[in-house]
């Protein structure tokens, strides 16, 4: 039963209380269980999304122009999307999601719609409400291409990522979170060998406990008794360690793993935000050029053009440092950036 | 009737033997030094033996020794008639990729690993040489552990390339080939040649699972120390200093663990996969056993048949009325007589020594598979209680982050 949409921009849902309950599978799909609680207390939102909702979700997201300086906002990550029996490129892509019988998946997915709700821009996209609530999966029309995607694939765009600062506290932003993406990244598949590897042993314990059972040798010979009560023991010690080692890595999976997957993805979407505001900041003082050397004839309409570039730049920094950035330089310099655009 | 009398017999033997089970006698195998340079260069061993026995010289002595004198050692006893139906402990193999790394003198881990591997079994073999009541009792092992100078080994081309399984492989296939089949009056020893057989198939697989697992935790060491870096380079990134401080910490904890996983990979590999590979090719000497058994009795039927055909010859040579050569015939017959009594009791001899030999070693294989596992459950014991020691040390830190 469609829930009708009164205001838009409280939303109706505590975002607190979004659960990824349950994974469903039906052959190749994964179909997710959302459920969340109402805010006037009046009872619960239970419906199913697929991966494409959630993707049609992160685009209508993306593509909320008439919010200012939305390209200043550090967009919660949607994981990679998930395949079941994936091919191994994918699994190395997915990495610990892969893993858990699709529990960290979902508390992946949980995560993002949690951060979505929360934030103060992106809270109040009616996109969101109907993604919560509506019973029927919103539609699966196709957004068109907007600045979102180019950018984020197109290759040549990386030169402007070098490009130096106007502004001491983002450079040092920037220069951090580089170090922090990179560090993240390598940690985060570091642990995940380690993690597989648990795994590996698990199995290995159970062989081997399995291959003990099989030495009980029959018979009345008290020797052999002796011998065959020793593989027995032996075989439930190595079955117990087989159980630890899994509940190792498991646990491993569901705490630190998780954590570095969700912080290195957080810092890859920070990183993205940066980029767009550097190459906002390239595109200023190439329409501040252009604008200098302009014919009288041109000159008036490169005005306008320099001003809109330096007002949405301006519009992206205010956002940019409002949002949950990394790295926190002095105070000292986030005022004086203030005076130097 | 004899045949009942003959078991009797034997088992009042047996226990006897097991009466008088303890020994005194002492052995280790340490301080392997490299003796020489370049290609002729060889690894010599400290061999100590301490003993109150009375057929010792003194009661604590070292001599040196090299693998080639033990491969001697063991040559010198298998042949050994008088041993026959023993189970003489095999030596370890013969390795050419790991001496030749010795030859040029390598220190990195695995050559480390592969010095410690032999002299650990170096050490095994000769402590099973030395608790077995008839082979201490003989000169070539007094003199293997008490001589200054031993003569250099020069028969141990058997040992080599194909290795010891092989080389029992082989002598079991050439007893099978042989035309006279034995016809088994005592099923004991059919039932337990099958029995043998098959717990060496057993161990053969849990070998292969046990090897598996060696190589995972060693992989485990490498991906944790790995971890442990990438950890530490991440707490240098990081601004707020409770994190950055909770996250090097995290990364010494995970060093210490990979310290744990490489004395736990060393203790499944010298105690779980080294007695598994042990017990294979022990198997493989109780097979040998078996199959001098069934030869000691071919020698017997084949005499017993040429003496068959001299007394047939004798009766020929009657009915042709040749005298001079009818003595001749009469010494043979009587040689081979004597000869028949001497491998009957030799097959008997065998016989009894196979089943005592079986006996023994079924009893030293049940303790010393316990006291195997007592040693790796004990030490697996106290490495997860500093398991749990280190990351009690570590929750405060973490809790500490603001």
């Amino acid at each position: 039963m469609m829930e009708e949409v009164k205001d838009v921009s409280a939303g109706s849902v505590h975002g607190d209380t979004i659960k990824v309950t349950e994974v469903l599978q039906d052959g190749d799909t994964l179909t997710f269980i959302i459920v969340s609680q109402k805010l006037s207390g009046t009872g619960e939102y239970h419906v199913d999304r697929t991966y494409d909702d959630f993707e049609w979700l992160q685009q209508h997201l993306y593509t909320q122009e008439d919010v200012p300086g939305i390209q200043g906002v550090i967009f919660p990550p949607l994981p990679v999307r998930p395949q079941v029996n994936a091919s191994a490129k994918v699994m190395k892509q997915l990495g610990f999601l892969a893993l858990g019988e699709w529990q960290p998946y979902c508390r992946a997915l949980e995560t993002f719609l949690q951060q979505v709700v929360a934030h103060r821009l992106l809270s109040k996209n009616p996109a969101l409400e109907l993604f919560l609530t509506s019973a029927d999966p919103p539609g699966r029309q196709k957004i068109k291409k907007n600045l979102f995607n180019r950018l984020s694939q197109a290759m040549e765009e990386m030169r402007k990522e070098g490009h130096k600062d106007v502004d001491e506290f983002f450079q040092t932003v920037r220069d951090q979170n580089l170090q922090l993406t990179g560090s993240s990244r390598t940690a985060a598949e570091k642990f995940l060998d380690v993690v597989l590897t648990e795994q590996k042993i698990a199995v290995a314990c159970g062989h081997f406990s399995a291959a003990l059972h099989l030495c009980v040798e029959p018979g009345q010979d008290p020797d052999h008794k002796a011998f065959s009560r020793v593989c027995v023991k032996l075989s439930e010690v190595f079955d117990s360690m087989r159980k630890s080692m899994m509940s190792f890595s498991l646990n491993d999976l569901n705490t630190l793993g998780l954590g570095l997957d969700l912080e290195s993805r957080h810092l890859e979407a920070e990183k993205e935000m940066l980029f767009r505001r550097t190459c906002k900041l390239v595109e200023l003082e190439s329409a501040r050029r252009n604008a200098e050397r302009a014919k009288p004839v041109r000159k008036a309409a490169m005005e306008e053009v320099k001003k809109a570039s330096e007002t949405e730049f301006e519009q992206i920094c205010e956002v940019a440092k409002q949002e949950p950035l990394s790295a926190r330089p002095c105070g000292n310099a986030a005022e004086e950036s203030d005076s130097v655009v | 009737c004899f045949n009942w009398l003959r078991c009797d017999f034997c088992s009042l033997q047996l226990e006897e033997e097991e009466a008088k089970s303890s020994f005194d006698v002492d052995v280790a195998v340490t301080n392997p030094e490299k003796v020489g340079d370049g290609m002729n260069a060889y690894m010599a061993y400290k061999v100590s033996t301490r003993s109150s026995l009375s057929m010792f010289k003194s009661k604590a002595f070292t001599v040196r020794r090299r693998f080639s004198d033990f491969l001697g050692l063991y040559e010198k006893l298998s042949v050994k008639q008088s041993l026959h139906g023993c189970i003489i402990p095999p030596p370890p193999e013969k390795s050419v990729v790991g001496m030749t790394k010795m030859k040029v003198g390598m220190d990195d881990p695995s050559s480390v690993e592969f010095l410690e591997r032999r002299r650990a079994a170096l050490e095994r073999f000769l402590q099973r040489v030395v608790s077995h009541p008839l082979l201490l009792q003989d000169p070539d092992v007094r003199e293997f552990l008490e001589r200054d100078d031993l003569p250099r080994a020069v028969n141990t081309q058997t040992l080599s390339g194909a290795g010891f399984l092989k080389m029992i492989t082989k002598a079991s296939d050439a007893v099978s080939k042989m035309t006279i089949k034995m016809n088994e009056s005592d099923t004991w020893f059919e039932d337990k040649f099958q029995e043998v057989e098959a717990e060496e198939q057993q161990l053969r697989k849990l070998h292969v699972v046990v090897d598996s697992l060696v190589n995972h935790r060693k992989e485990l060491c490498v991906n944790t120390a790995i971890f442990a870096k990438s950890m530490a380079m991440l707490g240098n990134s990081e601004d707020s200093t409770a994190l950055s401080r909770a996250l090097s910490q995290l990364a010494e904890v995970e060093d210490k663990m990979e310290q744990l996983h490489q004395e736990q990979a060393a203790s499944d590999f010298f105690i779980f996969a080294e007695l598994l590979a042990d017990y294979i090719r022990l198997l493989a000497a109780v097979r040998g056993c078996f199959d001098q058994r069934v030869r000691s009795w071919q020698r017997w039927q084949e005499a017993q048949s040429t003496l068959q055909k001299k007394r047939e010859a004798e009766a020929k040579l009657l009915w042709a009325n040749k005298p001079d050569k009818l003595q001749q015939a009469k010494e043979e017959i009587t040689e081979w007589e004597a000869r028949v009594t001497q491998y009957e009791r030799d097959f008997d001899r065998v016989g009894m020594a196979v089943r005592k030999e079986v006996l023994r070693f079924e009893k030293e294989k049940t303790k010393d598979f316990k006291s195997q596992i007592v040693k790796y459950l004990e030490a697996m014991l106290q490495s997860q209680q500093r398991l749990i020691k280190f990351w009690e040390a570590f929750l405060p830190e973490a809790k500490a982050i603001a």
